[in-house]
């Protein structure tokens, strides 16, 4: 009987799997974010700003929520989203392996961004304008695996300053996700220390879920570009010409603080690929990336 | 005089294998790291038992995925695992088999992933290769050992077909019932956890509440999750499956574009050796280096923290299981207090090993110390279960002795081959388990292969799965062997 049952079944729903073609509607259109922090807010932070794209795109803006880094850049590939809020690191991947897509627009903050090197009061280290050194042997956790802030640039300057892994000068390297779970578990001394997004920091003293009694800033790296609002290069074909201008524009012209306090930034300004030249590089030369 | 007595290969065995534990224990990194981890389990606890129902964006639409998930997935597994258990004669069905279901569920899904993107294919591909695998195995086992008294019954003549349907498939055929639901059962718990690594399921907002610390929501979560599975044996009716079919396969969104491209691409371009994609004049070398610095950084650390882990965790396993089973054991306890530990048990073995982790891993810190108590816990759970209603079939003398002894002299010797027996069984799936939890930051191959996924390097990714995989088909012949040779058997209900 059931065999039956099973077999109807499978006739049943065999017809929604009959592929449907590779085309994307050109009455929608898909963008996402990397989870970079706050991960529960994500569609809070996000649904707004595609309202606001929404109605200055005059078209329907719909945001797709990812688990991962890695996961923004594979929906960006294939064509589930055709603009994507990425870091750096991602923004290059994703625009490594799709020809023609463009970093179109950054945060004010982004041509000279910072990650800060934080570590729980416990450590008795202090702020200090030389690299610390002292975090050596320490227990140490970046952020996500594929994040710029949180582990490329952080790598980069333990590598150079200490000429080895950071499994081999730290007593225990882990990832932690993102940027406000480095910050949680720094402070609550499962790491001694932590390196991580100077923005997610800030906003984290500003609304009081940063305890400066618990956790501190011990040093803050040299400025390197960072996030970028990435969009693929089809889309003039897709949805109209001049369509990658119109929503540079519309992103360029986002004002409303409380839109952007999602991202946290002041503004947007221009970009292009070339400004990422530098994080291409650094990648490489870690050999995260081929 | 003292009296020798030859050493059982039983004994043997158990030392052999208590033996290896001790020596991974030794190597092994179990330090608790965190600062105060009972701060974290007190805002654990109060999170536990002050649920919030209400925090979870789209919570309904989140169970409706997980259940159809896990229905598509299995009944799809169902039906092939069904025709491959009928032609597993064949070496190459077999090995194939033993291939699929080597893959954890996880690993699937992170290659479909590729090809499909976020689609409802991802999920119930990612449930139903390797449960088909699974399936495949089990199903051609019932088969072979069912009842062989019809067949001498039957007429001279009778065909091939008319046999299989009216004389073997009718006592085979509650097998497969009891099988399939204990099946949809593990679907479930699969299908939560593909959540963890995008998927719209369950898992999906409990990774991120345990993330961000939201106890009163992880706790909210987790009592739904639990409430499917405790009242499956309500809802899952056979007259109900067909609906329950139709509806899981309605409520997907099917429309994600589907593409040939993308999935060409995958096969042909992004897991060929980065080396031989590059091409130039010494590719042969370039590839030599790119295994070699695979082997060294990745795939000899990571195998070695695999069985490592995997081993203590068997062993651990073992020593709970002893402890597990009079809980429930009417031998060994009264009716109320069973009861209890029927609950206890439950509880325990409906939490993915990967969850329990999950929340170690917070508490405690990234050590292999979390990683060792969940799979033990969880393994445990399942085992004691068995053993646990297996002594409700063993007699014993009316003027047997109690408590302590009767635990000691009376019951363990009955129930130490069984046990043994469904630990062994079980080993496979925790080398599996293992993997998986590299995830999760424990550095076995697991840690690896979700690194590589990170970095979007898929070649790295499937070659450190293939590797996985073969340790795990490496780890089911040998258990075989030893089974085999401790004539070690599990009953059809054990599997």
């Amino acid at each position: 009987m059931k065999l039956r049952n099973l077999l109807f079944a499978a006739a049943v729903f065999a017809v929604p799997v009959i592929p449907m073609s590779d085309a994307v509607a050109a009455d929608k259109f898909v963008f996402t974010a990397i989870p970079d922090q706050d991960e529960s807010a994500l569609r809070k932070r996000f649904d707004k700003v595609a309202k606001y794209l929404s109605s200055t795109l005059s078209m329907k803006v719909e945001y797709v929520p990812v688990k991962s880094y890695a996961a923004a850049v594979t929906a960006f590939r294939n064509n589930q989203v055709q603009l994507a809020w990425f870091g750096g690191l991602s923004g290059v991947r994703a625009r490594g392996l799709v020809k023609g897509s463009t970093a179109i627009a950054q945060g004010k903050a982004d041509p000279n961004f910072e990650t800060y090197f934080i570590a729980n009061a416990g450590t008795g280290l202090t702020t200090s304008k030389e690299f610390p050194k002292q975090i050596a042997g320490k227990t140490f956790t970046f952020g996500s695996k594929g994040s710029t802030s949180g582990r490329l640039m952080p790598e980069y300057h333990i590598r150079k300053y200490f000429k080895k892994t950071p499994q081999e000068v730290f007593s225990r390297v882990g990832f932690s996700g993102n940027h406000s779970r480095t910050v949680a578990l720094v402070q609550s001394g499962a790491y001694e220390v932590g390196a991580t997004n100077f923005k997610v920091w800030k906003k984290g003293i500003k609304n009081g879920t940063i305890d400066p009694k618990k956790v501190r800033v011990i040093w803050k790296t040299p400025g390197y570009p960072d996030y970028n609002w990435s969009i693929r290069g089809d889309v003039d074909k897709t949805y109209g010409a001049g369509f990658i201008k119109k929503v540079q524009s519309a992103l360029l012209s986002m004002k409303d603080p409380d839109l952007l306090s999602s991202f946290p930034r002041e503004a947007f300004i221009p970009a292009d690929n070339s400004d990422y030249a530098p994080i291409k590089d650094t990648a490489k030369e870690l050999g995260l990336i081929d | 005089m003292i009296l020798r007595r030859e050493s059982s290969p039983l004994g043997r065995a158990t030392s052999g294998f208590l033996l290896i534990a001790f020596v991974c224990l030794i190597f092994a990194d179990i330090a608790i790291s965190t600062g105060d981890p009972w701060h974290e389990f007190g805002l654990l606890l109060t999170g536990i038992v002050t649920p919030d129902f209400y925090q979870t964006d789209s919570l309904a639409l989140a169970i409706a995925y997980t259940l159809a998930f896990a229905l598509l997935g299995v009944a799809f597994a169902n039906v092939i695992g069904f025709g491959l258990a009928l032609i597993f004669h064949y070496r190459i069905v077999r090995v194939g088999c033993a291939f699929i279901r080597a893959i954890h569920e996880l690993f699937w899904a992170l290659i479909f992933l590729q090809m499909f993107g976020l689609s409802p294919l991802t999920g119930v591909l990612a449930i139903t290769i390797p449960y088909a695998g699974i399936i495949a195995k089990v199903y051609a086992e019932i088969l072979e050992e069912a009842d062989q008294r019809p067949l001498s019954a039957l007429p001279v003549g009778a065909g091939r077909a008319s046999t299989f349907l009216f004389v073997r498939l009718p006592d085979a055929w509650a097998h497969f019932r009891t099988y399939s639901m204990y099946r949809l059962e593990c679907g479930l718990r699969s299908s939560a956890v593909l959540g963890f690594i995008g998927l719209p399921t369950l898992g999906f907002h409990l990774e991120t509440a345990f993330k961000e610390g939201l106890y009163s929501e992880v706790s909210a979560l987790l009592i739904l999750f639990y409430l499917i599975i405790a009242t499956m044996r309500v809802w899952m009716k056979k007259p109900l499956l067909p609906v329950y079919l139709i509806g899981a396969a309605a409520i997907l969104p099917w429309g994600v574009a589907f593409s040939w491209a993308h999935i060409g691409r995958f096969l042909t371009e992004d897991i060929i050796p980065y080396p031989i994609r590059a091409g130039g004049d010494n590719m042969m070398a370039s590839l030599g280096d790119w295994v070699s610095m695979l082997m060294v950084d990745q795939i000899w650390p990571g195998t070695i923290a695999t069985v490592q882990l995997t081993m203590i965790a068997l062993v651990a396993t073992g020593f709970l299981t002893m402890a597990f089973f009079p809980l429930i054991s009417p031998l060994l306890l009264g009716r109320v207090a069973r009861t209890g530990g029927h609950v206890f048990l439950v509880v325990v073995r409906s939490t993915p090993e990967y969850i329990l982790a999950f929340v170690l891993l917070n508490l405690w810190g990234p050590s292999m110390l979390p990683a060792i108590v969940a799979l033990s816990l969880h393994n445990a759970a399942i085992i004691g279960h068995l053993i646990g209603r297996f002594t409700e079939t063993l007699q014993l003398r009316l003027d047997a002795v109690r408590g302590v002894n009767r635990y000691f002299y009376e019951v363990v010797p009955r129930i130490y081959r069984p046990m043994l027996a469904l630990l062994f069984y079980r080993w496979e799936i925790i080398m599996r388990e293992t993997a998986i939890l590299g995830i999760l930051g424990i550095a076995t191959l697991g840690f690896y292969v979700d690194s590589a996924f990170a970095d979007l390097r898929f070649d790295r990714a499937l070659f450190l799965i293939l590797i996985t995989a073969m340790l795990n088909i490496c780890v089911d012949a040998i258990s075989r062997t030893i089974r085999n040779r401790l004539r070690l058997q599990t009953t059809l209900e054990e599997r």
